[in-house]
């Protein structure tokens, strides 16, 4: 607020009360990770390299190697923001700019859909995947979250395609481009705020994911690094310190994100992006 | 119809999606909860009318699943909105260079992938000597089995929390500071201040939060999945979009009943269908879709 209270630092410290069990959530990661054991947050024994011997062992009790989850982590998340970014920028383009018929029920459909709870639709999509043959492959996840996702980045973008103004891409169809190098030539490189915005957040989200592949896919070969962890949950012995470290590793490029781009990434999430 | 051609093209994409995600799983939704769709009739299911809403209807569980997910959406709910409107005013109480901080770790649970979230929350919850809580409060316990709501309740709380957080401080940033001027010059505390300044202007944001986030708990049960699985023990914090999934999709009982998941989750999508159609009314939709631009044709 423009004017600071007085006695602020008071503010700051319930501040710091209340946040405190995010940061002992994360330490307790960290220290579990490291070490032989932890009891509450106390370190007992010595860094114990037995947590991390997922990376050396070429499977951990019959799982797939977690490479083979990483590499599906990593293209699932690549494709999932590419077709996003991509396919609501070129409806975004259109509605931003073009005049067609049913304009505003169809940006209309877009909000509805923005608000409307896609989740509850799993169990249709199920149906529709085994139809199509896309059922247990990652072809299959990657369109079905890049599609439910879609309704927040047209809308997203739309306002990105607003703010530009006209004179260049005009200038360029006096000079004979078709909409298309227009499109892509002038005005995406204009709104890359919006595709950086839309990109991280879309890469963020299908990182994490763990609901679609959870239900999508049944082959180890295909799994995730969501799958790959989750599968140690189901367990009847938890092994706390593996498990840790799994996440650790699992979390770390999100981690750094946040270190990196803290500002960032509260503008991209002040930004309208839905939670 | 040549000169619709470009819009037909760059739309097309988006189109095709939709259509195959959102439309057609809205019909089949409730076409498959018309049928006896299971494991043993997955080839060919049969047309049996409304009998399974008959038997939805019938279910004895069903009193304790929806009163299970009036529970869960109603706390989280205020946790949620109190929690976000705590945080968007303690932010804003503080100078900025400690405010932002704040509110960017609290975007942290929002981010983290859910598996690993959720871990930690099992981890910290666990029997001594593992877990902290139990370290804590001296009583050696699986606090996650004690007190699943609790802990159903603050896990799912601090994802949400931020979604308020964040809307409720650019509400409050985009107070006139004359007005807090005015409100100092008449020796209004801070308290005062926020009283009767801040929080009236408040309502409209906070009636936001509330709608929007009212329709994606009673649909969301992911973290639940994830941290207890609708246990300890019988449907304890089995909410109605859990118990549909289970239904359908991991029964672990033997025979999927897709039919009746199917039905569970016609109910949400209707109420989905219909809540979000009306938001769209009351957000002011006219001023959120005027015409384009600008248009060469």
């Amino acid at each position: 607020m423009p004017l600071l209270p007085k006695n602020w630092p008071l503010w700051l410290l319930v501040l710091v009360l209340i946040t405190l069990p995010i940061g002992v959530g994360l330490l307790w990661l960290f220290l579990t990770a490291l070490f032989d054991q932890v009891h509450g947050l106390r370190p007992v024994g010595d860094f114990s390299p037995e947590n991390w011997r997922f990376f050396t062992e070429g499977s951990v009790g019959g799982r797939p190697s977690i490479w083979v989850a990483l590499k599906n982590s990593i293209l699932f998340a690549a494709a999932v923001a590419t077709l996003e970014v991509l396919i609501a920028s070129m409806a975004a383009y259109a509605i931003s700019r073009m005049k067609f018929p049913f304009r505003t029920p169809y940006l209309g459909m877009i909000l509805v859909l923005h608000a409307f709870p896609a989740v509850s639709l799993l169990i249709a999509i199920y149906y529709i995947l085994r139809v199509l043959g896309l059922f247990d492959t990652l072809i299959g996840v990657i369109l079905v979250k890049a599609s439910l996702e879609l309704p927040l980045g047209i809308w997203l973008m739309k306002g990105f395609f607003d703010q530009l103004s006209w004179d260049m891409e005009m200038a360029a169809l006096v000079d004979g481009a078709s909409r298309w190098t227009v499109f892509w030539k002038v005005a995406l490189p204009l709104v890359r705020p919006g595709i950086l915005a839309l990109g991280t957040f879309a890469l963020l989200s299908a990182w994490g994911e763990f609901i679609l592949p959870f239900t999508f896919i049944v082959s180890g070969k295909s799994w995730t690094l969501a799958l790959y962890m989750q599968s140690f949950m189901r367990e009847a012995f938890v092994d706390y310190g593996l498990m840790a470290a799994v996440g650790l590793f699992y979390a770390a490029p999100v981690l750094l994100l946040f270190l990196l781009g803290q500002r960032y990434l509260l503008n991209i999430y002040s930004g309208g992006v839905k939670g | 119809m040549r000169r619709y051609l470009t819009p037909f093209l760059f739309l097309s994409p988006a189109t095709l999606l939709i259509l195959l995600f959102f439309f057609t799983p809205v019909v089949a939704t409730i076409l498959l909860s018309f049928t006896d769709l299971s494991t043993t009739t997955f080839q060919n299911p049969s047309w049996v009318g409304l009998k399974n809403y008959q038997d939805l209807l019938a279910d004895p569980f069903l009193k304790k699943i929806f009163l299970n997910t009036a529970k869960y959406v109603a706390l989280t709910l205020a946790f949620n909105v109190g929690m976000g409107l705590l945080l968007a005013l303690l932010t804003s109480l503080v100078p900025e260079r400690y405010g932002d901080p704040f509110r960017a770790l609290w975007l942290l649970p929002r981010i983290l992938p859910p598996v690993v979230y959720v871990f930690i929350w099992q981890g910290l919850l666990a029997e001594a000597p593992m877990g902290l809580v139990s370290d804590l409060l001296g009583v050696s316990k699986n606090w996650l089995v004690a007190a699943p709501w609790t802990a159903v309740i603050l896990a799912n709380g601090f994802v949400g929390a931020s979604f308020g957080m964040l809307i409720f401080t650019s509400a409050i940033r985009a107070i006139p500071r004359e007005l807090f001027y005015a409100a100092a010059v008449d020796g209004a505390t801070t308290w005062q201040t926020v009283r009767k300044v801040v929080l009236p202007l408040l309502a409209w944001p906070i009636l936001f939060v509330t709608a929007y986030q009212t329709l994606s708990l009673l649909t969301s049960f992911e973290y639940i999945l994830l941290l207890t699985d609708g246990g300890p023990g019988f449907y304890t914090t089995e909410v109605w979009s859990l118990r549909a999934y289970h239904l359908a999709l991991s029964n672990y009982f033997g025979n999927v009943e897709f039919g009746l998941g199917a039905a569970m989750a016609a109910v949400l999508v209707v109420i989905g269908v219909v809540v979000s159609l009306f938001y769209l009314k009351i957000f002011n939709f006219k001023a959120l879709v005027s015409e384009p631009k600008i248009e060469v044709y």
